[in-house]
């Protein structure tokens, strides 16, 4: 094995593209150096992009966030402004691992990774963020729904890696949530997880929401009809209740070592509405 | 906490452990710490099926890698008999034990060792092992212990007829032993009771999860001396193990007990040691073997799972009138499981007429069972606990009431035959019953369990010895392996017996060149039985102390009494003599005979059983089913506390251990058979965020064969939790789950089939 | 396969070692360093044993690689004695007996000070949550929790 801490994204790019498909992307390497060590992957060379300035930092964004691929979950979780705009993206990031994950764990890993159980995704998925991909054919802006594409396999082509995520702008009276059910209370993965976005308009009542679910699917599940549930309403009981429904029936979860199809799709709409209770509660706050 | 009592100096003190500052520095040395001069690596081969026979093994490929300094199977190994030698709190049959050590013929368990490999580096180690082509013919598996006794269930062992059952089988099957233990008649004590609850239970195997993963140096000399260095709950075991196994005297293996990183009863046998020392004799080189954290949850440890029946009948008033329990013990691939103690500890803290326990050892195609804290007492008193809940709820009665109508007291007859002496039971139901915590109201999906444990504690083989240096310090040597600050409660008990300040003794766990043989450290024995050798070598040492002062005054010994760290004359009519210190003495020992010591070697009788009662309060998410643990409440009976602060640590530990059994912990395997959480990430052992502070409160009745009155502490506090959470998981929920663990997805199912 | 030649500080010092690029910061530390305090218990970030810091972040060492400590600084128990100086959590977990094997320790003692380093007024939640990481298998995590608390109260009082 070969390693390589390229210093621009061309330099990344060309390494990426020579290696065909051999290479892997250290960001954080919390997800990396475990398939290292478990001798799931063996690649030829693995690119540490943490030396290239544009994958570094967050920034205010045209009243959005730019947040760099080698940005921990801690230093997320430090910037005051991005937890106040964005608390639910952050708070599915800061669930990944313990602190000590947390000070390397990047979210764009996390992305990248495509685990269907990802903490890191459902939220950030729910906010429309964008991503930018870097590749032999210069850059492209990407919706992040785009990059899982099922179980640790992801849309990036040969040669691409991801520089930055891009959380847009937003109105006041709008928040997010993310919640997930572990067996523990940390150290676990996500037997279901679930991540709400919505705004209310000055009377409280709901005009736009999103409801994504994780770890229900092979990838995770945007649940149109639970963000139906809460557009129009005060997000009050009956409204929740319908938002969990809706997210139980779109649920496709499978029985494995964590969990069972049944806990699994109940858990789903406990979540999703719990989620868009803590959400709206923000929201109006 | 209980003051300690007037007389003690030393007893009863929290002071720092000898060892502390090693170990808060980072100089302790540990198993996988020790590197010597052109050691090289090695790594174990391990089985990828659950049950297969090996037709061939082809060593060529490895052998030839560059940097492979040795290749070996069991063909290296010599074949031992088949023949069970009393070894620790189980018999051990050296046939089995080399099995499981390196496969000869079978593999019986996805990771079992079935090759060993050492190279220059570890990552040659690592490749070469890939390099051992093993050709197998994989054979159908049994996981579940209620499957493997199955009529068709695969059999493991074409040679194994039941044991304990007449007359013997003429069919092979997986049932290894059978046990009985009665007392009374069980089926008149129902007919006498008012209310008769018969329940079936299930636990999952689980691992004791220490964080140190098994690790080795063995260095073998041509002239066929041995040295290991390793981490074990027994070094001593490993010198025994080893000299069985390879066939070398005892007197030529030297083993050191590194610092161990826990061990629960999981180290008290060898995996890594045998093979180290035949790569090492292979190599000409020193070898070093340590497991990764996957091959310690597919090749070591576990505790039993468990089925069985459980059957009590009470009295209108809660006079508990019979009881039965049927348990049936996953022993893994080998006959062994804990099932025997667990027979006998089911019932044990209760003073009952009419009891009949039958036990059968199960083997199965899962890791050999070794001891985890307390081995089958948790589960068969889980069982047992449930049950007794469920009758004080049915009868109306407190929980902590029906366990104080029934529980055994001083002469009690228990089943499984002894009478009991002091013992401190009905003390830890009041020291409960009397807490703040019992009496605090609950809230909404909140529930309160409460429940006991027995366990019997053992003496055994220890030795200690003072030497007495020339300042007046004293060097403290024994042999068990420290695994939680017993090196402290021995330097504890030597001053308090010699009467001298506990900071100028240095206990030290020396190698087995250097002191007689010891037992395991485990069945809770360490402080009890090498603090008793602590105590008499300290005596043997004072008697040395007091005719050397008697030399000094030219009086007969007998003139010379030891007080408070001084020799004095035992009355006037000696003489007008100054007390002589311990260090005075010291210091003229060269003109009273040379060096002073004090030695014991003893085979410690007259452990005194322990008992403990736990209360916990637990909070359910009706719709999720997640449980927290809210407040825990642990007290037990410790005898005398040597070091109250270690005393706390053991209950609250074992207290959690408890916790992570009945919650999430247990081992997931795949169709195959092929474990499918060999991790710390799906092996969920409880971590910080999961719990409240444990409140230990530690109940004093001395043992009185003990000179401090020590009882063992550290296996009584794993075995109430199971059922004190299950117990409080049904309060707060209206639902019985009779099976553990407890994990979300089972109380959300449990939850639901009841509505 | 070419070995890197890796320039770093490692607790104050400067320090030089060759590695191979898989080989993590705790392989490094533990063989070619001779910094065996740091623990490994898990290699999977499970476990918290081989917590260091590296350059002010907590980090589990076995998820690092040693080529990644290259011009960084890099903070281990052996570093967090000053001399003959225990660090107050050191003599705190030494006299409350907040340890009782010690392997999970080190990486108890590391964690927990780059806690307190930037908050000296933890709730036990947030301690309990922070030290989540550090699997500890003998104490049952009380006397380890109340000796942080414990350090923390010596501290805002000093």
């Amino acid at each position: 094995m070969r390693y390589e801490a390229p210093g621009s994204v061309d330099e990344a790019v060309k390494l990426l593209a020579d290696a065909n498909g051999a290479a892997r992307v250290l960001a954080g390497g919390t997800d990396l150096l475990v398939q290292l060590r478990a001798g799931m992957i063996s690649p030829e060379v693995v690119i540490n992009i943490k030396d290239i300035s544009e994958t570094k930092g967050i920034t205010a964004d045209g009243g959005g966030f730019c947040i760099g691929a080698t940005v921990s979950g801690a230093e997320m979780g430090e910037h005051a402004a991005l937890v106040a705009a964005w608390p639910g993206v952050v708070e599915g990031v800061e669930l990944i691992g313990s602190t000590q994950i947390q000070g390397r764990a990047t979210m764009v890993g996390n992305l990248c990774n495509a685990s269907p159980a990802a903490d890191g995704v459902p939220a950030l998925i729910a906010a429309g963020a964008t991503c930018t991909v870097a590749g032999p054919n210069g850059q492209r802006e990407v919706p992040v729904a785009d990059i899982p594409t099922g179980p640790g396999k992801n849309s990036l082509a040969n040669g691409e890696f991801i520089v930055n995520v891009k959380l847009p702008a937003r109105p006041g009276n709008a928040s997010d949530a993310y919640l997930r059910m572990i067996p523990r209370t940390e150290m676990d993965i996500a037997i279901v997880g679930a991540g709400v976005n919505l705004v209310l308009d000055d009377s409280g009542t709901c005009t736009e929401a999103s409801v994504i679910l994780g770890a229900v699917g092979p990838k995770t599940i945007t649940v149109d009809a639970a963000a139906a549930a809460l557009v129009g309403t005060k997000v009050d009981e009956a409204a929740l209740a319908a938002c969990a429904a809706a997210a139980s029936a779109a649920a496709t979860p499978i029985d494995d070592k964590r969990g069972t199809v049944v806990y699994r799709t109940k858990v789903s709409g406990v979540l999703a509405s719990r989620a868009a209770a803590i959400a709206a509660e923000r929201a109006r706050s | 906490m209980n003051e300690q009592p007037k007389q003690y100096k030393w007893v009863g003190t929290r002071a720092i452990r000898p060892d502390g500052v090693d170990k808060v520095t980072g100089r302790a040395m540990y198993g996988a710490d020790l590197a010597l001069p052109g050691m090289v690596e090695g790594k174990v081969v391990r089985s990828p099926h659950a049950h297969a026979r090996i037709i061939s093994i082809d060593t060529s490929k490895a052998e030839a890698l560059k940097g492979v300094t040795a290749v070996i199977t069991a063909a290296d190994m010599p074949v031992a008999d088949s023949k069970p030698v009393a070894s620790g709190e189980a018999m051990i049959n050296f046939k089995d034990l080399a099995n499981n050590v390196l496969a000869r013929e079978k593999a019986l368990y996805e990771g079992q060792a079935v090759a060993a490999v050492a190279a220059t580096t570890a990552a040659i180690a690592e490749k070469a092992a890939a390099l051992v082509v093993v050709n197998y013919e994989v054979l159908p598996h049994v996981i579940d212990v209620m499957e493997a006794i199955k009529e068709d269930a695969p059999v493991l062992h074409d040679d194994m007829f039941t044991g304990g059952v007449k007359p013997k089988p003429e069919k092979a099957s997986n049932v290894a032993n059978r046990v009985e233990f009665a007392l009374g008649d069980a089926e008149a004590g129902f007919a006498a009771a008012d209310l008769v609850i018969e329940r079936k239970f299930t636990t999952e195997p689980v691992h004791q999860g220490y964080i140190e993963p098994h690790a080795v140096v063995a260095d073998m000399n041509p002239d066929g001396k041995v040295d290991v260095f390793c981490s074990s709950q027994g070094h001593f075991m490993v010198r025994a193990f080893c000299s069985q196994l390879l066939h070398i005297e005892m007197s030529k293996i030297k083993v050191t007990a590194a610092e161990i990183g826990g061990g629960f009863g999981g180290k008290t046998t060898v995996y890594l040691e045998p093979l180290a020392i035949m790569l090492s004799r292979k190599s000409g080189r020193p070898v070093r073997m340590t497991m990764s954290r996957e091959e310690v949850f597919r090749g070591s440890g576990a505790t039993s799972g468990a089925a069985m029946t459980i059957k009590m009948g009470a009295t209108k008033d809660g006079k508990i009138t019979g009881a039965y329990a049927e348990l049936y013990l996953q022993a893994g691939a080998f006959p062994g499981s804990p099932v025997g103690p667990a027979a006998m500890t089911a019932f044990a803290p209760y003073d009952l007429d009419n009891v009949k326990v039958v036990g059968f050892d199960v083997v199965s195609n899962r890791q050999k069972v070794v001891a985890y804290r307390a081995p089958g007492a948790p589960i068969s008193e889980y069982g047992v606990e449930s049950v007794v809940d469920e009758l004080a709820s049915e009868l109306g009665i407190d929980p902590i009431e029906i366990r104080t109508i029934n529980a055994a007291k001083e002469g009690t007859q228990a089943a499984y035959g002894v009478k009991f002496g002091t013992i401190g039971f009905q003390e830890t139901l009041d020291a409960a019953k009397a807490t703040e915590h019992f009496k605090t109201p609950l809230g909404p999906n909140q529930g309160r369990g409460v429940a006991s444990g027995f366990w019997f504690n053992i003496g055994g083989e220890s030795c200690a010895g003072i030497r007495v240096n020339e300042d007046g310090s004293i060097s403290l040597t024994e042999g068990s392996p420290d695994i939680g600050g017993s090196r402290a409660s021995m330097a504890l008990m030597a001053a308090e017996t010699l009467g001298v300040d506990y900071h100028s003794i240095k206990p030290s766990v020396v190698d087995t060149d250097a002191i007689g043989y010891h037992f395991v450290t485990g069945g809770s024995r360490v402080t009890f039985a090498t603090g008793m050798a602590v105590v008499e070598a300290s005596k043997a040492a004072i008697d040395e102390l007091r005719a050397r002062a008697a030399k000094v005054w030219d009086v007969d010994v007998d003139g010379v009494v030891w007080e408070d760290g001084h020799a004095k004359p035992a009355s006037t009519n000696v003489g007008d003599f100054e007390p002589m210190s311990l260090a005075e003495i010291a210091k003229v020992a060269n003109k009273t005979g040379g060096p002073i010591s004090g030695h014991a070697d003893i085979n410690a009788k007259g452990a005194g059983p322990a008992f403990g009662t736990h209360i916990c309060d637990v909070e359910v998410d009706p719709d999720t089913g997640h449980v927290t643990v809210l407040r825990y409440t642990a007290v037990q009976d410790a005898g005398r506390a040597i070091h109250p602060a270690y005393v706390e640590g053991q209950i609250q530990g074992g207290a959690v251990q408890g916790i992570g059994w009945a919650l999430n912990e247990e081992y997931i395997y795949d169709k195959n058979g092929r474990l499918e959480n060999a991790g710390f990430l799906d092996y969920r052992v409880p971590v910080a965020s999961d719990l409240p502070m444990i409140d230990a409160i530690i109940v004093e009745v001395p043992n009185p064969t003990h000179p401090f009155g020590v009882r063992g502490v550290g296996e009584v506090p794993i075995i109430p939790p199971l059922a004190a959470v299950s117990n409080a998981v049904a309060a707060a929920t209206g639902v019985r789950f009779n099976q553990l663990p407890l994990s979300p997805p089972t109380i959300l199912a449990g939850i639901a089939a009841s509505k | 396969m070419a070995k890197h030649h890796i320039t770093t500080t490692i607790n104050g010092e400067e320090a030089e070692y060759l590695c191979e690029p898989q080989e993590t910061l705790l392989d490094v530390l533990r063989d070619q360093v001779g910094l065996t305090g740091t623990k490994e218990g898990c290699s999977s970030g499970d476990c918290g044993a081989c917590s260091v810091m590296l350059d002010g972040r907590l980090v589990c060492s076995c998820l690092v690689l040693g080529v990644e400590a290259a011009g960084k600084a890099v903070e281990t128990i052996e570093g967090m004695a000053d001399g003959e100086n225990l660090h107050p959590l050191q003599q705190k977990f030494l006299e409350e007996a907040a340890l009782q094997c010690g392997f999970c320790t080190p990486g108890v003692l590391v964690a927990a000070k780059a806690l307190l380093d930037t908050n000296n007024n933890p709730t036990e939640t947030e301690v309990r949550y922070w030290l989540a990481g550090n699997l500890c298998r003998c104490t049952g995590y009380d006397k380890i929790i109340r000796a942080v608390m414990d350090t923390a109260a010596d501290m805002r009082g000093a």
